[in-house]
């Protein structure tokens, strides 16, 4: 149980740092991911079903997430279009594209064939089967998170984080921010969809409906991941997004198992999960607002001191004369 | 240098907005030139800066760098030879990166690629760019410039400009949103690298004695057009009074408001 907890949070971690590309470093309010997680399970479930192996299923379904970013950053690029809008594109396409992928149908099982969750407790048979799954998932995870870790650290990946930022320095800087744009939703898709690969592999089918409110539980895992520390490093970035992530699935998880309490169903979650997001951007604002009062008022305090001061420089110029 | 051919630029053509910004503005500037730009709100200073730098296509005429027509160069690529400093400070670094991310960001222009070129090496190297600016900022390469107060950030923006190595600075009254004690400490900095990388350099000012003292050309603009052009030669003997009785002659007529903005 508490071991589902985690490989589900483990492999979710892995979308949210797709969604901490687009919303957090690039500042695109990306929606393709709500197709593109489902295009990556899809796209892993066949290539599994038809035998091309589990390294190949993962493969592929990272560049089909790949391809999809980049079709709606295009989309925003040659159009102009907002990029909410270009994102919900790409989504609505993906849904039928994703069901195409899936032979027609709406969702196709996994069921005796060899799967990375299969294997996982051959390979770490020591570990039994609940720690095998586990610690074959977090290898994963870690892997993802190196790889983010040292892409943001290139000349590249930092150019991508200041064009978040600010996208006149970019164009300053010589560069053609809608490349980077292309690129940079392009990994985040690639990510989601990997993620994508990997669950559909955890719970044995792959669903066309399976992307559905994705982004709102990316965003809410990421602002949880915020309020556990502050930090501008990106591995310290990643590391919260991790475990904001299993701590949001951890908070899901308690609402299914003793929301019957309070007559909480499992549709009842999205809900949640929005609130979730509102709340956490409540506190978020109430707390830079504190901040900024208090850097005001520290900011008065020293002007009146410099004031005094000055005022008691003059009166002891005053007694020496 | 810069050659500017019969440039004119209209905005919201065919509509009732219509308006025309500029008008056949023609302007050649020379290798190592310095020159202010005066006039008052609406003048089309702005607009032919965006128009030099790429942030607008032109309605007319022909934009030559170094020779080159570069009319319909987007503005990124015009980016390597021209560098550019707005007045708002927060435009040209990115506030929630650190400063040597900013800084690497800046030393090399143009698409960038896998490397990491942020290296010890290169964190030696700016500290040591840094300690130019003497506001201490080379203890907080770490540091988000969002942190930084606007002169700081104004000057790392500077700095980071001239690391990229322009040929020409467009500074479009990049100390006005300073305080004084910090606007002159950015502009003597912007005269100590124009002079250090023989900077090509065009500078809009709403300080009438900034744009007499410095430079060696001085222009005065006004409803889209250039009404005067002084030579370093003619600015020796230029006085406020002087410049402010010129304008008023030119137009011939006594504007009140226009008197209020041309002062200091």
């Amino acid at each position: 149980m508490i071991e589902g907890i985690f490989v589900d949070g483990l492999i979710f971690s892995i979308m949210v740092m797709g969604v901490l590309i687009s919303y957090r470093i690039l500042d695109f309010p990306d929606l393709t991911c709500d197709g593109s997680f489902a295009t990556g399970a899809a796209v892993a479930t066949m290539a599994i079903v038809n035998g091309w192996g589990i390294p190949a299923a993962l493969l592929l379904s990272f560049f089909a997430g790949a391809i999809a970013g980049m079709v709606t950053a295009t989309i925003h690029n040659r159009l102009k279009v907002p990029g909410l809008l270009a994102g919900i594109l790409t989504m609505t396409m993906l849904y039928s594209i994703n069901i195409r992928i899936l032979g027609g149908r709406a969702n196709v099982p996994l069921l005796r064939t060899t799967t990375l969750y299969t294997e996982f407790p051959k390979v770490f048979s020591a570990l039994g089967q609940t720690g095998s799954v586990l610690v074959g998932t977090l290898i994963i995870v870690l892997v993802v998170k190196e790889m983010m870790d040292v892409f943001f650290r290139t000349d590249l990946g930092i150019s991508i984080g200041a064009l978040g930022s600010n996208e006149q320095m970019i164009i300053s800087m010589g560069i053609d921010p809608r490349r980077l744009k292309v690129i940079g939703i392009g990994i985040s898709n690639a990510f989601i969809a990997l993620s994508g690969g990997l669950l559909a592999q955890y719970q044995g089918f792959a669903d066309a409906n399976l992307g559905q409110g994705m982004v709102v539980q990316g965003l809410a895992a990421i602002m949880i991941g915020e309020f556990l520390f502050d930090s501008n490093k990106i591995s310290f970035i990643t590391l919260r997004v991790v475990l904001g992530a299993i701590i949001y699935k951890a908070l899901m998880f308690l609402g299914r198992y003793y929301g019957y309490y309070i007559k909480l169903t499992p549709s009842d979650l999205k809900l949640l999960t929005g609130i979730l997001v509102i709340i956490s951007l409540l506190i978020a604002q109430t707390r830079s607002a504190a901040s900024t009062a208090d850097a005001r008022k520290k900011a008065l305090r020293r002007n009146k001191e410099k004031r005094e001061a000055e005022t008691r420089e003059k009166e002891n110029a005053h007694v020496e004369d | 240098m810069l050659r500017i051919d019969q440039v004119s630029k209209v905005f919201y053509p065919g509509t009732v907005n219509e308006k025309t910004a500029l008008e056949d503005i023609n302007l050649t500037v020379s290798r190592g030139d310095f020159i202010t730009v005066v006039g008052s709100n609406g003048s089309g200073k702005s607009t032919l800066f965006n128009l030099i730098s790429g942030t607008y296509p032109v309605t007319g005429g022909k934009l030559l760098i170094e020779g080159k027509d570069v009319t319909s160069t987007p503005e990124y690529r015009r980016a390597f030879t021209i560098g550019r400093i707005f007045q708002d400070p927060t435009k040209g670094t990115a506030a929630k990166m650190s400063i040597e991310d900013n800084l690497i960001t800046a030393y090399s222009k143009g698409m960038k690629g896998l490397r990491i070129s942020l290296n010890a090496e290169k964190r030696e190297l700016f500290r040591k760019e840094l300690k130019q600016l003497s506001m201490g900022l080379e203890a907080r390469l770490k540091d988000n410039v969002g942190l930084l107060s606007g002169g700081q950030r104004q000057a790392l923006t500077l700095l980071m400009t001239v690391l990229s190595r322009p040929k020409m600075l467009l500074l479009d009254e990049h100390t006005a949103a300073l305080d004084p004690r910090n606007a002159q400490i950015v502009m003597d900095l912007t005269m100590q690298f124009i002079d250090k990388y023989e900077l090509t350099a065009l500078m809009v000012t709403h300080n009438m004695q900034h744009a007499i003292d410095f430079g060696n050309r001085l222009l005065m603009m006004d409803e889209g057009k250039i009404i005067l052009d002084l030579s370093a030669e003619e600015k020796k003997s230029l006085t406020v009074p002087k410049l402010v009785k010129l304008f008023k002659s030119i137009k011939k007529k006594d504007y009140v408001s226009d008197e209020d903005l041309l002062t200091e």
